[in-house]
């Protein structure tokens, strides 16, 4: 029996098979031969293009498509194959010749001067990666519904594409705040990072605690034990908080609380039923703008937020301008080399320096406002004047469109993450407040988030409630909303903190609905 | 016998030779039997027009006149149809 401990990055309980992820990539493989060598490449290179080919017949949009038509020009290229069975003929390891060749072309990618080429790159790495893994089996390495996953780090495309069940993640790497850790809470997916992996031997199955954050490998007898009666009792609490699912939440007194979901992607919409919410808090947009060959242009966008919109049926949705930066980052539009991107060019910086990137989205913004309640929201905002250029470039939009006759201005609020927003508020001329928590957390306390040995200095303590308390007084004053959208308020421990801050809504992970609408009750 | 072809075209695709045009591109070159190499300069360096990579990595701008040559049996019918395709902006729908 083996026990590791890391920090919790969604809640849940998982007793399952444990199944590595990716353990082989990087250790060489050296065939017999030459020639074995060389059949093992072609064979690996044959799969990759069935599976692209594969993908190609499902992608919609065109950019995806001619991504995956360029990797798999790529594979039947001399230029890649040639020297890559050259080295394999001259004894290197299958995997090493092909690494050679792709990094040189990598390198090449990446330091070009124009930023559609820089973002080639990537589609590079993913051609190499897929290779290598068919190369290794990893391919073929679906992941086992039910399953315990440990691996270093997962691309989010993989993690949507399993199907979890019971099961649950286990990461060496990543945060609680990265894409993949967001997407498990939206799924209810248990979840652990920062987890040394190194010690893990074979064995059969596995218990995850990702509440306590531990995780016991070949569990004994009585660590089973345990952990059942731990399960049971959380059994029990979710189905009391499903009770809550669909009543609007109220306070023990009786004040009303609303409770809106945060969405990543629009696919996390379907398994929740708008009746259970009181709308949307946070619509992240940064899913459109990834693995993309070029950015999307306003009729994609317009259709997307449309759906959102119309999903909600009349309930606010508040749809977040495009946070890229930081640990988000965008091929061919984010920088490149910053030496700390949570303080670089990210977010309402890099949105305001890329004004025609901007100006697409908000137009696309008014134009599906008329379909419902829609609000906007912009992230990072430092200085009143960030927000009052972003308010300048809506006027434009709405006055463009004017003559189309989609005319409404929407709602322009902003996220308060950046300390010295939150300490000066009231200098903003914000329709509504939006706390980012996580962002706000780790500036304050200038403690990353993904820093699993900081997580107790990156936990809300006496400086963080008063500056809450704060916002919220001015919401109250000025009469105009503030809420909370970190993952802060899908963590039932904190509800009650929330409300006694003055905080009547909470935007949370789909999965949390219910846990939070019980919390509420119970304050 | 052995033909020669050269011709030009000036790129107006959007950003240029970028994924989905060169893709079209070498995959029209590898339809003709003839050596078929670009630039984009008629003094060179002239790469295989047959290959994504060499295409790809010229990384050549919107606005740049693309210059063909090609030799072989078919080198006529060749230079044509890669100089249509550039001016039809590779039949891509915007």
């Amino acid at each position: 029996m083996l026990r590791l401990v890391g920090t919790p990055a969604s809640p849940g309980l998982a007793w399952g098979p444990i199944f590595r992820l990716d353990a082989a990539r990087s250790s060489t493989r050296r065939a017999a031969s030459a020639d074995a060598g060389r059949e093992a490449i072609e064979e690996a290179m044959t799969s990759a293009r069935a599976a692209l080919a594969e993908l190609s017949q499902h992608v919609a949009d065109e950019a995806a498509a001619g991504i995956l038509a360029f990797q798999l020009a790529l594979l039947d290229d001399e230029e890649i194959t040639r020297p890559t069975f050259a080295g394999i003929g001259a004894g290197e390891p299958a995997d090493k010749a092909w690494r050679q060749v792709m990094d040189a072309l990598i390198q090449d990618y990446e330091t070009a001067e124009d930023s559609y080429f820089q973002g080639r790159a990537a589609d590079l790495r993913d051609l190499r990666d897929r290779v290598l893994d068919s190369l290794f089996g990893g391919a073929q390495q679906t992941i086992p519904v039910g399953a315990i996953v440990l691996a270093e780090d997962l691309a989010p495309s993989r993690f949507l594409a399993a199907e979890w069940g019971q099961g649950g993640l286990v990461l060496q790497r990543g945060g609680t705040t990265g894409h993949v850790a967001i997407l498990a809470r939206s799924r209810g997916v248990p979840m652990l990072v920062g987890v040394d992996l190194s010690r893990v031997e074979p064995c059969d199955e596995a218990l995850l605690d990702a509440h306590e954050g531990s995780l016991v490998l070949a569990p004994d007898a009585r660590s089973r034990h345990d952990f059942e009666q731990r399960r049971a009792v959380h059994v029990e609490r979710a189905r009391i908080d499903a009770t809550h699912l669909g009543a609007e939440a109220r306070m023990a007194g009786g004040e009303r609380v609303q409770v809106l979901i945060n969405v990543a992607r629009p696919e996390e919409l379907s398994g929740v039923d708008p009746g259970h919410t009181d709308g949307i808090g946070l619509v992240r947009t940064e899913f459109l703008f990834h693995a993309r060959a070029q950015l999307p242009d306003e009729e994609e966008q317009y259709r997307v937020y449309r759906r959102i919109v119309e999903w909600a049926a009349g309930r606010p949705v508040t749809i977040r301008t495009l946070d890229a930066g930081g640990d988000k980052p965008i091929p061919g539009l984010t920088r490149t080399g910053e030496g700390n991107p949570f303080l670089g060019v990210r977010g309402v910086r890099l949105s305001l320096r890329r004004p025609e990137v901007l100006k697409v989205q908000l137009r696309a913004l008014v134009r599906a406002a008329a379909h419902g309640n829609l609000k906007i929201m912009v992230p990072m905002i430092a200085v009143p004047d960030e927000l009052a250029q972003c308010r300048l470039l809506l006027t434009q939009a709405v006055r463009e469109l004017a003559a189309d006759g989609e005319a409404a201005t929407p709602p322009l609020g902003m996220m308060v993450e950046v300390p010295a927003a939150a300490l000066s508020v009231a200098d903003f001329d914000a329709d509504f407040y939006s706390i980012g928590s996580n962002d706000l957390l780790q500036y304050l306390m200038a403690a990353s988030r993904d820093e699993p040995e900081l997580a107790a200095l990156a936990s809300p303590g006496p400086a963080f409630w008063r500056l809450l308390k704060e916002i919220t007084r001015h919401g109250h004053d000025v009469r105009r909303e503030v809420s909370l959208c970190g993952d802060l308020a899908s963590d039932v421990r904190h509800v009650p903190d929330l409300l006694r801050c003055g905080l009547r809504t909470l935007s949370v992970a789909p999965a949390s609905l219910a846990a939070v609408k019980a919390a509420v009750r119970r304050s | 016998m052995t033909d020669s072809a050269t011709g030009s075209v000036r790129i107006e695709h959007e950003i240029g030779l970028h994924a989905r045009p060169s893709v079209k591109l070498t995959q029209l070159a590898k339809t003709f039997e003839s050596k078929i190499e670009f630039s984009a300069s008629p003094e060179g360096p002239w790469v295989d027009a047959k290959s994504i990579v060499k295409v790809m990595g010229s990384k050549t701008p919107k606005g740049a006149l693309l210059h063909f040559r090609a030799h072989g049996q078919d080198a006529e019918a060749a230079v044509q149809a890669l100089v249509t395709l550039v001016e039809r902006d590779f039949e891509l729908t915007p």
